[in-house]
């Protein structure tokens, strides 16, 4: 395993297909596991944003930036800085009610967390939470005690505080 | 607008990039773009015997001449036997452009459409991601025009590289209006600005401060055509210039100035001077593992500037003091404007003393030149032979580095080997591109006979294509390279090394119609290269060697450059 630290990298590129590919293979030939990563669209619609977590030491995460911007279809590559940036993680969890009294102890807790109530069942809760990945680690550690059904995360998207911006001209 | 087939468009928007040649072979999937050449007058199409072949013809048209080289291939195993050519012209940063057919995007049968796994489908897009610099794929005939223009831009510019284009047979087939241009368009790729000249001045200051200032040199700076630049540059700093192998010829090497190329079997002066110098300017070169050997210990003393078009290349394998990313043409001539106010002339006597010093110690051309059948009695004769734009390749392995070591390099683009990739039957079909791109010129190439029996049959290319080159055969019986690590790293167990007698290589060439002749004494190999060089016909020197030869000096793996074995 790598030894290092969480990173949070941003790249915008260009929004056609072979372009994540290309840039997942420079993680996968590095050995670097990809904790998250999350491609969606922008303010442009020709333009994906991709949010990549990966733990990595510094100097080898240094190359795979500089390997990432020098994809062609790469517009730009920043690694975000701790404090810099806000982000979110969206999680779906199905947890296990068994009796009636778990039931309103999850809804509370889902109050607690701002989460909500998706769906449910006679003997399940599906419930919706955003927030840091540490909140809805806290959030399924409960859970866990009730029983975790079914799990997905989407992984962190992320943008850079204040009002800068990048424009990509035509 | 006109109205045409993709596959016309495909050659009038090669033609707009001044393609002269294509080397290739046909297939189901790419036939229309060769029905599309039967009346074409300004694209010759040389027909290769194996697609890797015509990868490599290309990029040693591109070596020789700087020029785009061309391959073609059909679809599926055409493909897929390109890829090894295509990731040693990536790891050579050469620009070479693939063309590829492929199955339809869609089409009246419905099972014979990409993804569906016809036959002859593969997915050389996802193949070649890793080994190409960009690779496209157009769905209509009207994107064709831009995506070639992009693409040659990419090959080209930066850091040149080899860019696919994969080429869907119905989109070949169709017909539909076309614009051509020769103005790229792709916003998200940014060639490095000139550099800043605080950067620069930073970078003076520090070689004009320098007492025993070297110079480091690859392949980058052929590619930026900056040879004059290094010229000037190494002697207004009275600086020894060493080559990596991949720079061999960016410097003259007949030059004083000149130690030939560092690395694991580079030239003793190149890698003791490296070690002795107190600021090392690197220019186009990315510190392989072959050329630097030891991380920790290479010019450990030396204060490191690095000039390099390629970000990617900084702080990689070594950590420099000070990086330049930029054109090493432009910053060397900026470099050098700023260097010359700083320095104090009349300097640096004493460092010049050392490097003639350890030139005339530890250079192996310097040191006796044996008149039997070995490597460098060889080579430091043809080199005689040779004009001085006559050009080399080389295959790989011992032939290889005996060619580093014993054959003078004294022009950019006059030493063609694989360098990165290190494929083995490189130097036959690059020697054949090569020659397609300067015509007028002798190209000789260095081989083994391990690897020119990769790639003899390409022996049939030469005679029905009319590319007259010279083959050299350093034959010694045994994959050398691989035999000389057995026998000083694996206590002697050789194992699957043997070639033993076969082919018999004059038999071979003649089977071919090409000229093959057997030398057994320096004067007879001298002979038959005169009479190569007259011939009209590709020629095979047969030079059997000795089997047990050592390239030495050599630097084991895990060492540091100065500390070399062997007695040379």
């Amino acid at each position: 395993m790598e030894s290092g630290k969480t990173k949070v990298i941003s790249v915008l590129v260009e929004n056609k297909p072979g372009v994540l590919h290309s840039i997942a293979n420079l993680f996968r030939r590095r050995n670097f596991n990809i904790e998250s990563i999350t491609v969606g669209a922008t303010q442009q619609k020709d333009i994906a944003r991709m949010t990549i977590t990966v733990n990595a030491d510094e100097k080898t995460l240094d190359q795979v930036v500089k390997q990432v911007a020098k994809q062609i279809d790469t517009l730009t590559v920043e690694e975000l800085e701790q404090g810099t940036f806000v982000m979110r993680e969206l999680a779906l969890i199905k947890v296990n009610i068994t009796v009636s009294k778990e039931r309103s102890d999850v809804i509370n807790f889902v109050n607690v967390f701002r989460g909500r109530i998706i769906d449910v069942s006679t003997d399940s809760i599906t419930v919706e939470i955003t927030g840091g990945p540490y909140k809805i680690d806290a959030f399924l550690n409960l859970m866990k005690t009730y029983g975790v059904l079914e799990l997905a995360r989407t992984g962190i998207t992320a943008l850079a505080r204040g009002a800068k911006s990048i424009r990509i001209d035509e | 607008m006109p109205k045409m087939s993709g596959a016309q468009a495909l050659l009038e928007s090669l033609e707009r990039q001044n393609v002269d040649t294509i080397f290739g072979i046909l297939g189901g999937a790419i036939l229309p773009v060769y029905d599309a050449l039967y009346n074409n007058k300004k694209i010759r199409h040389i027909l290769a015997r194996h697609e890797q072949c015509a990868a490599h013809e290309a990029e040693g048209y591109a070596k020789a001449s700087g020029r785009v080289g061309v391959c073609m291939a059909t679809s599926g195993p055409g493909a897929t036997n390109l890829v090894t050519g295509i990731a040693n012209a990536y790891l050579d940063s050469s620009p070479v452009i693939a063309l590829t057919g492929q199955i339809p995007t869609c089409g009246i049968n419905s099972s014979y459409m990409i993804g569906r796994d016809a036959f002859q489908e593969a997915d050389i897009l996802g193949i070649t991601t890793a080994i190409t610099k960009h690779n496209y794929q157009p769905r209509t005939v009207s994107e064709i025009p831009q995506m070639v223009t992009n693409a040659f831009h990419i090959a080209t510019t930066g850091r040149p590289g080899p860019v696919l284009i994969d080429l869907p047979k119905n989109v070949q087939t169709n017909i539909d209006h076309v614009e051509f241009t020769d103005k790229h368009n792709i916003r998200s790729y940014r060639l490095p600005q000139t550099p800043k000249p605080a950067q620069v001045n930073q970078a003076a200051e520090l070689l004009a401060k320098a007492e025993r200032p070297i110079l480091l040199i690859g392949g980058g700076v052929i590619l930026a055509g900056a040879s004059d630049e290094i010229i000037k540059m190494s002697d207004l700093l009275m600086a020894p210039v060493a080559t990596t192998f991949m720079g061999k010829g960016a410097f003259p090497e007949n030059h004083p100035l000149s130690l030939g190329s560092v690395g694991m079997h580079g030239n003793p002066a190149a890698n003791r001077l490296i070690s002795e110098a107190d600021v090392l300017l690197a220019v186009g070169t990315r510190f392989s593992d072959r050329a630097t050997t030891n991380l920790d210990t290479f010019a450990k003393d030396a204060k490191k500037i690095q000039i390099d078009i390629d970000a990617a290349e900084i702080n990689k394998n070594i950590e420099v003091d000070l990086a330049i990313i930029a054109d090493a043409k432009v910053s060397l001539n900026m470099l050098f404007t700023a260097t010359s106010e700083k320095l104090k002339k009349g300097e640096g006597k004493v460092w010049i003393k050392r490097v003639k010093e350890a030139k005339e110690q530890l250079s192996p051309l310097l040191k006796e030149i044996p008149r039997d059948m070995v490597p460098k009695a060889l080579l430091s004769e043809l080199r005689k032979l040779l004009p001085q734009n006559g050009i080399i390749t080389t295959e790989v392995g011992q032939n290889q580095m005996w060619s580093a070591l014993y054959m003078q390099a004294l022009q950019p683009r006059t030493f063609i080997s694989s360098g990165g990739l290190g494929t083995m039957g490189f130097g036959f079909p690059a020697a054949i591109g090569a020659k397609v791109a300067c015509q007028d010129r002798i190209v000789v190439d260095i081989a083994g006979d391990g690897s020119f029996i990769m790639s003899e049959q390409e022996l049939a290319c030469s005679v029905m294509e009319d590319i007259p080159v010279i083959v050299v055969v350093l034959n010694n019986g045994v994959l050398g390279m691989v035999a000389q690590w057995q026998r000083t790293l694996y206590d002697r167990r050789y194992n699957a090394i043997n070639l033993g007698k076969t082919p018999d290589f004059v038999k071979l060439a003649e089977a071919y119609g090409a000229q093959g002749i057997r030398v057994d004494s320096i004067d007879k190999f001298k002979n038959a290269v005169k009479t190569a060089m007259n011939s009209k016909v590709t020629t095979v020197i047969d030079v059997p060697i000795g089997s047990e030869t050592d390239v030495v000096p050599f630097v084991p793996p895990g060492y540091g450059l100065p500390q070399q074995r062997g007695d040379y």
